[in-house]
């Protein structure tokens, strides 16, 4: 905008006379370093702030990790990458990886699932279709400590509600917290509880978005509900759905406040590890063991491990979309 | 000058956010701890933390009354290994910590380590205070060199066993304290009774877990043996080495075996639960878990508990010591109150409230401790239980990472408990877990 104006000054510096001349190039140099910097500035703020919270604790996390390092006792020796010598052989490192794995995909596949079929219902001409749409997000508006504190009251052994229930139709007791299957399977549950709503409400958005003279055109060709919707709306959701997947990887990898709490607040995952993520690995080394060099490698192999998997589930999903 | 205003502003936009972000992480990272550089004058605020039960409440209100300048804030959080990594960000990061602090014994050595962090209490008078407490309980809070205190003892963890007398009366076995004190002279004897007591009673397991029942027989044996556990005095992991630690563990792990254990780590919320209902029936009990039982067992437990001598002699669990860190902006004031706290008087209180039992040997020796009686216990007569225990106490070494090794051996009990370790790897589960939690 600023380049409009310039004929305005040039055609006083004649007026004004030599002291005009010399302040002009100045000016004009100001002027074009406003057009040349000033977007930069305003979009620096984002930038600061992601450089000082998100890129410095990255790069200071690698140099922790080359180090054994300890807080209590104020050791800091340089060891190179001896973390991460010991980290590849750690058996209870790649417990955790298992676990990880385990709850991400028991808890993913079916989220993804069930929230591509409940936003298939709400896309459907309903009575009080807000209401419906507003309450499959509700569970998202909860915390998460929240949320994880009454699953692990009703899937506690002794006195919860679902052994209860199961009692009432002849199931023995299940040892949620001491079985691996199972406290996966309970943990998973709370992350469905509460992302389900949110993917459907995203698959939602992007059905509305969708040409209805498609869909028409397929009914008059005779075409299924069904078949509509695998020829129609699952393709024209690819995008959608390789975005939630890959959220979704992101945050299932992570996974910690659920766990955590399922196991009373401690950071082991149970006793043997039957459901200790790596983000509470991680916890565990840094925190509890006070080992923060081997804490922040096992941090970095986390970060490796969500860019695998992305990358991974982006591939994956766009080659079984793929065909046409 | 358009483009430096800019400037100007996108930074102070960028310093706004910055600092909005700043402060709600400190305020995430500890429940408003720091009291942001108040000035001296006028009215001071100290902040205590603590954690589980130290009866200081009374005390505190009787502080405020005496030094009108001076207001206190208590934080205390219930279990101590959540209170350890706390304790570790504080240190670390220099902020955050109150103006006293405790430090249990598992975790005094490694602020031994860094005693550079603490004030020196001898700055601050404490000298003359010595014959205040048990020699043992005074050297180890003071530095190797002796020239720096680091910590003034506050309460020491004689035994007891706690026993509800109600399950026993179901089981038919004898439910007055002295005949149930002769029941289990030594751990074997109370395995069989633990047995005998699970044959007649459904539904109840005989001990809590395996946690508490670990950390007794580590404490016995290694005060009987060298005087030290899992560590040597040198700080060198001597887990699968000390006979004292492979004694404790094999009792333990039988008790785990026999299933004569509800299979739960103190403290934590279920155990909590556990203790409204008639879950376990025995507790070993350090004098300050009365206070617990009393507060988590609530109308429940009611004159349903009572306490009897711990088998195999006696020995200690838990006890701590108040510290005044570097980073406190009052360090004069928090010491001054970290030595009330810590009189025989303050000792008393505590124990009055809480029933910590003082490392004092005035505070001991008072009527008000060796005359008490417990009504929630009923009328158990507590002063002289644990008066007679406590001068049976040898103290023990404890290394840096005691707490460490201690909570991973714990893990391995209680997956014997779960039925995920199969006892006969259990001891050897249990050395790679020391080893790898002393790394």
């Amino acid at each position: 905008m600023s380049v409009d104006l310039r004929p305005a000054p040039a055609a006083g510096r004649r007026a004004t006379g030599p002291a005009g001349d010399r302040r002009s190039p100045f000016r004009s140099r100001l002027s074009r370093l406003d057009v040349k910097f000033s977007p930069y500035l305003f979009i620096s703020p984002f930038y600061v702030v992601f450089l000082v919270f998100g890129a410095f604790p990255l790069g200071y996390t690698v140099w922790v990790s080359l180090h054994d390092w300890e807080l209590a006792s104020g050791l800091r020796d340089f060891v190179g990458l001896q973390n991460y010598r010991e980290l590849l052989v750690d058996a209870d490192f790649w417990n955790s990886v298992v676990n990880t794995i385990g709850i991400f995909v028991i808890s993913t596949v079916p989220q993804l699932l069930i929230a591509l079929f409940v936003a298939n219902l709400l896309n459907r001409r309903l009575r009080g279709s807000t209401l419906f749409r507003i309450g499959i997000i509700l569970p998202l508006v909860t915390s998460t400590a929240a949320v994880a504190i009454v699953f692990t009251q009703l899937f506690a052994a002794d006195y919860g509600m679902v052994n209860w229930l199961l009692g009432l139709v002849g199931i023995d007791d299940i040892a949620w917290q001491a079985d691996r299957g199972w406290s996966w399977i309970a943990i998973a549950s709370m992350v469905d509880w509460r992302w389900t709503g949110y993917n459907a409400l995203i698959y939602l958005a992007a059905m509305q978005a969708i040409p209805k003279d498609l869909y028409e055109a397929a009914a008059i060709d005779g075409a299924s509900r069904l078949r509509q919707f695998w020829s129609i709306t699952i393709p024209m959701l690819r995008p959608t759905i390789i975005f939630t997947v890959i959220i979704s990887t992101i945050g299932g990898l992570q996974l910690f406040t659920e766990p955590v709490l399922f196991g009373g607040g401690r950071m082991e995952g149970g006793p043997v590890h039957q459901y200790q993520t790596v983000s509470m690995y991680m916890f565990d080394n840094a925190f509890r063991n006070d080992d923060y060099g081997y804490g922040a490698a096992v941090a970095w192999m986390l970060f490796v491990l969500i860019i695998v998997f992305s990358l991974l589930n982006f591939l994956f999903i766009r080659r079984t979309g793929g065909t046409k | 000058m358009r483009v430096n205003k800019r400037r100007g502003l996108s930074t102070a936009v960028a310093a706004v956010l910055a600092g909005i972000l700043l402060s709600t992480t400190a305020c995430g990272g500890d429940d408003g701890g720091d009291d942001g550089g108040a000035a001296t004058s006028g009215p001071v605020e100290l902040t205590v933390d603590t954690f589980g039960q130290f009866g200081y409440e009374d005390l505190y209100k009787q502080y405020e009354a005496s030094h009108p300048n001076v207001k206190i804030k208590q934080r205390n959080v219930a279990q101590l290994d959540q209170y350890i990594p706390r304790m570790q960000q504080w240190m670390a990061t220099g902020s955050g910590a109150g103006d006293v602090v405790a430090i249990e014994e598992g975790i005094l050595p490694t602020y031994m380590q860094q005693r550079s962090k603490f004030v020196n209490l001898f700055d601050f008078g404490a000298a003359s205070l010595e014959q205040n407490f048990l020699p043992w309980k005074w050297k180890l809070g003071l530095s190797p060199d002796g020239k720096q205190l680091v910590g003034l003892g506050t309460d020491i963890g004689p035994m007891g066993m706690c026993y509800r007398k109600d399950l026993f009366a179901k089981a038919d076995l004898p439910t007055d304290r002295d005949e149930v004190s002769k029941l289990w002279p030594d751990w074997p004897a109370f395995l069989e009774t633990g047995k005998k007591f699970q044959s007649k009673v459904s539904g109840t397991k005989f001990l809590d877990g395996p946690t508490a029942i670990w950390r007794t027989t580590v404490a016995q044996e290694g005060g009987k043996g060298a005087g030290y556990t899992y560590f040597d005095t040198s700080d060198k992991l001597v887990f699968d080495s000390n006979p004292a630690v492979k004694t404790a563990f094999d009792t333990t792990l039988k008790f785990q075996t026999e299933g004569l254990t509800a299979n739960m780590r103190i403290f934590t919320p279920e155990w909590q639960t556990a203790l409204k209902r008639d879950t376990f029936a025995t507790l070993p009990c350090p004098a300050w878990m009365l206070g617990g039982i009393e507060e988590f067992s609530g109308d429940n437990g009611k004159g349903k508990w009572d306490v009897a001598t711990v088998p195999g002699g006696s020995g200690t669990w838990g006890g701590s010591w108040l510290a005044v860190p570097k980073q406190s902006k009052h360090q004069k004031e928090a010491a001054e109150l970290a030595k009330f706290l810590t009189s025989p008087e303050g000792q008393l209180a505590a124990y009055k409230s809480k029933n910590t039992f003082p490392s004092s040997p005035k505070a001991q020796q008072d009527p008000a401790v060796t005359g008490k009686t417990n009504a929630y216990f009923g009328e158990a007569p507590i002063g002289k239980i644990f008066s007679e225990m406590s001068s049976q106490v040898k103290p023990i070494y404890l290394g840096p990472k005691n707490e460490a090794v201690r909570e991973d051996v714990e893990d391995v009990l209680l997956g014997v408990g779960q039925n995920k370790i199969k006892a006969d790897q259990a001891w050897s589960k249990a050395v790679e877990a020391a080893q790898k939690a002393a790394r």
